[in-house]
């Protein structure tokens, strides 16, 4: 079985292919909730009830073809801060990482599966993609639940649908959610209007860490809230539609923010890059909405491609757990500032030419085809 | 008009957007206060919705001067449990509190009735079971025509579907 640091040592492709939608979306994500028959629901059940739930269901999930040499573990073999660590890779939840014995994950080893044993539901499966392919992921998911089919009992009502702990689950069982960066929308200050109306035609909107955490870094989760009375394929089309729809929004105020005040977006991305690259303690919020202007500087071609990718796994290393596990013992949050900074300043001393290319009026970028809204000459 | 929650006449009256349809409600001074209608900060129409039930079936309960709490008979959850923390204990929890549910649902989703992927084997156990309905009534129209010989036919056809796969349908 594969061991946690083999598991987290690198990161997964989803982390780092957030490319699509002009950068704005960066991971799609898909849920399904799963219960047995004739088991109470996890959080109803006695212990031996929920032991018992976990040694039907353990198996079957282990021996899906997609989690050959899977990491798998109870959660109470795992430390704090391993949990943490896979809270903050969207791998766990923060509820599913409070439970202890009786419960359970089952990582597929590119960390693109993801299934929780004994969360809310008995069974909570996730299937992670980078950028908008939702309909893709929902697809290699489904086949998995499928499988399971075979050897697991599903809980099911011709008119619920698939029974659910929570009645806000019921029918499809899907939660499907994508997450964006819009720094374009945040700077036009035209954000609230978009997600007010996303908010309007029934979507959730959230944080970086899901429910009820604010929005760091300019990063955004757009989730569907209602689970019965539409198929899968028409849940997980709305969204990909309205999701295309905001992707645009972010692009068209992008270009509109270079082309009214260029002096303003490359002064702001220069700061950012300026604090990154030389601040000693900086904590997890100022360094996330500093990342933010210098993915956008990556998008704008103020930077060169590769910045994007930098951001991206640098948004994993910095989060607290993440600083615990690469210094191999518990930090204060005083250290884990300095140790933040520390990382930073390193990997953005790797970013190719990124002295030249400063949003400034005394350089072009370094890729020649890029546009450089700053080039005056 | 009368308050949505007791028979009193109403004062507060409450349109918002839930799930792109418009939803209203109407309360009397005293239900409005105790839903925190008058607090405009946090207040979403979809949690006074859900409330609305919880208070009914709190209201149930106080009737019922300390008698029948429903219960579960799968898992012992009860409606008690389920005004506490909103989820239910079982899937047979959904059967036992069917009338309380439907109430809780709107608002919630875009519809009452589930559309979308049925599990394998249970779309075959539909089939069968919607197979075998056809083949009792052709058997009793058979019968009551006194046509045996189809009867007989049509009884050996049941025997046949009931003994595949073991996917046994308990009639």
């Amino acid at each position: 079985m594969m061991r946690f640091s083999t598991l987290i040592k690198n990161p997964a492709d989803w982390m780092t292919g957030g490319q699509a939608e002009h950068g704005a979306v960066l991971t799609s994500r898909i849920r399904l909730a799963r219960n047995l028959r004739r088991h109470p629901f996890p959080g109803w059940a006695k212990r031996e009830q929920r032991a018992l739930a976990l040694l039907l269901m353990r198996p079957s999930v282990e021996s899906l073809s997609v989690m050959k040499d899977a990491f798998s573990q109870e959660l109470s073999d795992l430390s704090s801060v391993q949990k943490q660590v896979l809270v903050e890779r969207h791998l766990v939840s923060r509820e599913h990482a409070a439970r202890g014995e009786g419960s359970a994950v089952v990582i597929e080893r590119r960390q693109s599966f993801s299934f929780m044993l004994n969360e809310e539901d008995h069974l909570r499966m996730q299937a992670i993609r980078p950028g908008l392919q939702l309909g893709s992921a929902y697809e290699a998911l489904t086949a998995l639940d499928s499988e399971l089919e075979a050897t697991l009992e599903f809980a099911f009502d011709p008119t619920l649908g698939y029974l659910t702990t929570c009645p806000t689950n019921l029918g499809t069982g899907l939660r499907a959610s994508v997450m964006l960066h819009l720094p374009g929308l945040v700077l036009s200050d035209q954000i609230g209007q978009v997600l007010q109306a996303v908010g309007k035609i029934g979507l959730a909107v959230r944080g970086l860490y899901g429910e009820g955490t604010e929005s760091l870094g300019h990063l955004y989760q757009i989730s569907n809230q209602s689970s019965l009375g539409e198929s899968e394929e028409t849940i997980i089309r709305r969204l990909e539609r309205v999701i295309g729809q905001v992707a645009q929004h972010e692009q068209n105020a992008r270009e509109k923010l270079v082309e009214d005040d260029p002096e303003m977006v490359a002064d702001k991305i220069g700061r950012a890059y300026g604090v990154l690259r030389h601040s000693h303690i900086i904590d997890s919020k100022e360094a996330l909405n500093h990342l933010s202007l210098l993915r956008l500087g990556g998008m704008l071609g103020f930077f060169p491609a590769d910045t994007i990718i930098l951001c991206d796994t640098l948004l994993m290393d910095i989060q607290p757990a993440h600083l615990q596990l690469h210094a191999a013992r518990k930090l204060s949050p005083e250290e884990r500032d300095a140790i933040r900074a520390q990382i930073v300043r390193t990997r953005l001393q790797n970013l190719k030419s990124s002295d030249n290319s400063t949003p400034s009026a005394d350089g072009p970028p370094s890729s020649p085809e890029s546009a450089n809204p700053t080039d005056e000459s | 008009m009368k308050c949505d929650f007791c028979d009193t006449k109403a004062s507060v009256f409450l349109t918002q957007l839930v799930e792109g349809q418009t939803k209203k409600v109407s309360l009397c001074e005293k239900c409005a206060q105790e839903r925190g209608v008058t607090d405009p900060t946090g207040f979403s129409l979809a949690d006074l919705l859900l409330g609305g039930i919880t208070g009914e079936l709190a209201g149930g309960q106080a009737s019922g001067a300390g008698g029948s709490n429903k219960a579960c008979s799968a898992c012992g959850f009860t409606l008690e449990d389920l005004r506490r923390v909103r989820r239910f204990g079982c899937a047979e929890c959904y059967t036992a509190f069917r009338e309380e549910i439907s109430p809780m649902l709107r608002g919630m989703h875009k519809g009452a009735s589930h559309v979308g992927k049925v599990p394998e084997g249970l779309m075959a156990l539909q089939f069968k079971h919607q197979r075998l309905q056809d083949l009792r009534s052709r058997l009793e129209q058979a019968v009551a025509s006194e046509n045996y010989e189809e009867a007989a036919g049509i009884r050996d056809e049941i025997h046949s579907l009931n003994e595949t796969e073991g996917l046994k349908i308990v009639s």
